[in-house]
């Protein structure tokens, strides 16, 4: 063990040195940064938005009440199927997901089957011998159109989210159907909630003038439905019977601008793309006289009357507006429509002063911490404590090198695994040195008990940084946020304080032993 | 020659084992003590686990509480409370979970803000609705059974069975007792509590182990001597590396205590406890243990013994001539 091959000395010289270059940038504030040389690591460790501040939210795509709408829509198909086929039935409705419904005729089903096989290749439909039959989504084609939902949406989100000005947000999926955000720098998020809890789903649809509110809520006329007003403190109708039939949807929008009716009254001005205007030019003209709603998630905005055919593929959304919820309106146009609803699960804000005060307060608890412990370990030890100050020290180097080359993020948990790994990373020396002390007790040589010192306290080191290790992965695995911030420090402390506390402390010794040829152990 | 200023020269002759029958009383008493609390008055489950807001919010001037609370009374959405935290015009607020599922919470959150009005400065907002709540709790359960799990494979890929029984009992006392720590002075648990009991767990195993290896070596060492004097031996010898680690752990943990702010507080107090327990425990549970349920000695005689353990022979000196 009192023997280093000279690679081995270079490497751990090596490794230190590596350690230092990839931890300094840290000490150095970003103007500093710019001026140092293009070859040395600028990297610096990423602190989480618990330090820096910002807004962490958690959402959750609703891909159950997007299915179900999916569904209630094939159910008009299929009616509208069953009855061209002339095949009688009874009970159709949506339940939980399958559409569910009875073929009168016996006769009929294998008809029915075929028909109705034909509207969507990814629906099974199943038609007992007794009638009743079962339409719905493939495992398969339920996954993918849940994928293909959430993909969607995170990229719906973080076109909202950049037309906010957010800077640098973070907007990843996590798990089946979750999505988090992290908005640093944004101590309020109330806007973005606002902004994020919309769908934002335009459509255009008539206005049927041939029943009124009353007649449809006795008798609901084939086709139609009745939605509710946006805004009912300015007068105007509580509620309209609309076509369900969409004339265009806000799919087809190419660009909305907030733009002022008459100079003053906020309103949204919206483009069509050539399909979109052409069939908004088309409904229009054939509808000139009859009102049509401008409905945006179920709600009429408005329901102006249709003067003339519009056939610019360009028009304009008033609806007594704020400035506010008018250029809010035109952002969610131009993001687009998310394909399911969204919930938010989970919000965590925390202020820059806070962040401010919790990086000071980790880094004085730190220096505090680690400062104690070299302390300690100079009144226990001596010289022996001085060498395991000096593996500490590399130790911390190690580990703020590896945190800026890993690019993992810093929390105030995380600092705390720092502190803590700072506590526990000096065991392996005192478990070393209590060993050659007790080597040097049973009359061993100088030479010897070093050497036995450091042979048997290895497996004792291992075992200890392995229990250790394992409680850092899983909390790593299990945790969320914060906690895997402090995981991360923790097991990275424990694989560099094992390379510290016995390479660098044993090169320590040895050098010094060659350089000093010391008669004894100052232990 | 800088030579250490503190030294603990002789082995001690602490007769740990005559104090382990009072050890036993004592954690048994403890840890039924714990439970019985964890079952009746439970833990104060911060939202992270329970759902429900908190806000951390700093006033111009110190906080007016009972007006603040005037305010947050009249929204009605359920009984707020408020609390001084740190300085005087620091307060923390917390509103229960709100119905109405996850949406329910958000809305409670922006009408607080708005009761409140502006002058005050939100250092800190965090909403948990009730499904995320319930995931960590699973999942933090989870964590905390599995690692102990895993770490018990290790020790009995290590060492025999029985010390992966010991270290089994010992580790459960120290997280149960913990909990039990945290139910009588009803201190919130969130993640980061759970984060420290993890740490508990790891570092009460790490100790015992320490001490384990000294038994088992020590069942080598002395083929005759009776169980009982092998574990005070094994106990005294490591006595002095017990100590100085769980003093550089505690003074870690303690600047963290003083200096690291509320938010840790709870983390640190969980792993203070736990360090100070876990020590306890290793020396009054996890090495008695093994006093009664004996792993065998011709089973330990067997395995391959490091090179030079043999009691009586010469240290043998391969390499380190040559430096």
């Amino acid at each position: 063990m009192l023997y280093f091959a000279n690679w081995k000395v270079l490497l751990i010289c090596g490794v230190c040195a590596l350690g230092v270059l990839f931890s300094l940038p840290n000490l150095l504030s970003p103007a500093q940064l710019s001026w140092l040389p293009a070859k040395i690591p600028h990297k610096q460790v990423s602190l989480g938005l618990d330090l820096r501040g910002g807004s962490y939210l958690l959402l959750e795509v609703d891909i159950a009440a997007a299915q179900r709408e999916q569904l209630n829509s094939i159910t008009d198909n299929v009616r509208d199927t069953l009855r061209n086929e002339k095949i009688g039935y009874t009970g159709l409705n949506v339940q939980g997901n399958a559409i569910v419904f009875t073929v009168r005729d016996a006769d009929r089903i294998e008809d029915a089957r075929a028909a109705l096989g034909k509207i969507d290749s990814a629906l099974t439909v199943d038609i007992g011998s007794d009638g009743a039959g079962k339409m719905q989504f493939s495992t398969q084609a339920t996954d993918q159109r849940r994928q293909q939902a959430v993909d969607q949406s995170i990229e719906i989100i973080r076109r909202r989210i950049d037309e906010t000005g957010t800077k640098e947000p973070t907007i990843q999926r996590q798990g089946q159907d979750r999505i988090f955000v992290e908005l640093p720098g944004i101590d309020n998020p109330e806007h973005v909630k606002t902004l994020l809890g919309k769908t934002a789903k335009l459509t255009f649809q008539l206005v049927d003038t041939n029943t009124t509110l009353d007649d449809a809520r006795r008798l609901m006329p084939a086709g139609d439905e009745i939605l509710p007003a946006a805004d009912t403190a300015h007068g105007g109708a509580s509620a309209y019977v609309v076509r369900k039939k969409v004339m265009v949807g806000g799919e087809t929008l190419v660009d909305a601008q907030v733009d002022f009716q008459n100079g003053i009254e906020p309103a949204v001005r919206f483009r069509f793309d050539t399909v979109g205007g052409k069939r908004f030019g088309d409904a229009t003209r054939e509808n000139v006289g009859k009102p049509f709603a401008i409905v945006l998630d179920n709600k009429v905005i408005s329901a102006p009357v249709i003067k003339e055919a519009i056939l610019g593929g360009s028009g304009i959304i008033t609806g007594s507006f704020t400035t506010q919820q008018a250029s809010d309106l035109a952002l969610l146009l131009r993001a687009g429509a998310l394909p399911a609803p969204i919930t938010i699960l989970e919000e965590r804000t925390v202020g820059p002063d806070l962040g401010a005060d919790s990086i000071h307060a980790g880094a004085v608890a730190s220096i505090v911490g680690v400062a104690l412990v070299v302390i300690f370990m100079f009144l226990f030890y001596g010289l022996f404590g001085l060498f395991a100050d000096i593996a500490l020290f590399f130790n911390l180097c190690l580990m703020l090198g590896s945190l800026s080359l890993l690019g993992a993020t810093l929390t105030l948990p995380g600092i705390a695994g720092i502190a803590l790994t700072m506590g526990m990373a000096v065991d392996a020396n005192v478990l070393i040195y209590e060993r050659i002390r007790e080597e040097m007790r049973s009359g061993r040589t100088m030479l010897s008990s070093l050497e036995a010192g450091f042979t048997r306290a290895f497996g004792t080191i291992l075992d200890s940084h392995v229990t250790t290790l394992v409680a850092g992965i899983l909390l790593y695995w299990l945790g969320s946020g914060p906690i895997k911030g402090f995981a991360v420090t923790l097991s990275i402390g424990v694989l560099t304080s094992l390379f510290s506390a016995i390479l660098v402390t044993r090169l320590e010794i040895v050098s010094w032993l060659r350089r000093w040829k010391p008669r004894e152990i100052p232990l | 020659m800088i030579r250490p200023l503190i030294v603990i020269r002789r082995v001690p002759k602490i007769d740990f084992m005559r104090w382990h029958v009072y050890g036993f009383a004592f954690s048994i008493l403890l840890g039924v003590v714990s439970i019985g609390l964890f079952g009746t008055i439970g833990l104060n489950y911060g939202i992270d686990f329970k759902g429900g807001t908190l806000i951390e919010a700093k006033t111009q001037g110190p906080a007016d509480l009972a007006a603040m609370r005037a305010k947050l009374d009249d929204l009605h959405i359920g009984e707020a409370s408020l609390q001084g935290f740190g300085a005087p015009d620091e307060v923390l607020i917390r509103l229960p979970e709100q119905p109405g599922g996850d949406a329910g919470q958000m809305k409670a959150v922006e009408l607080a803000r708005q009761a409140l009005g502006t002058g005050i400065d939100y250092r800190r907002v965090e909403v948990v609705g009730p499904s995320v709540g319930a995931e960590l709790i699973r999942a933090g359960g989870l964590a905390t059974v599995l690692a102990l799990v895993a770490i018990l494979i290790y020790i009995w890929f290590r060492f025999e069975w029985q010390f992966g029984v010991g270290a089994t009992i010992s580790t459960i006392h120290d997280v149960v007792t913990t909990v039990g720590l945290f139910a009588i002075f009803q201190l919130e648990f969130n993640l980061t509590t759970l984060a420290a009991i993890l740490t508990v767990a790891g570092y009460s195993i790490n100790d015992t182990v320490v001490i384990y290896d000294r038994v088992r070596e020590a069942m080598r060492k002395h083929r005759t001597m009776p169980f009982r004097d092998l574990i005070n031996l094994a106990l005294n010898e490591t006595l002095s590396r017990t100590i100085l680690t769980v003093s550089t752990v505690a003074l870690a943990v303690l600047s963290l205590l003083f200096f690291g702010g509320e938010v840790l507080k709870g983390f640190s107090i969980a792993m203070l406890w736990g360090i100070v327990i876990g020590t306890y425990s290793s020396l009054f549970i996890a090495a008695p243990i093994i006093y009664y349920i004996q792993p065998s000695r011709r089973a330990i005689a067997r395995e391959p013994a490091p090179a030079d353990s043999e009691p009586g022979r010469p240290p043998t000196r391969p390499r380190s001539a040559r430096s």
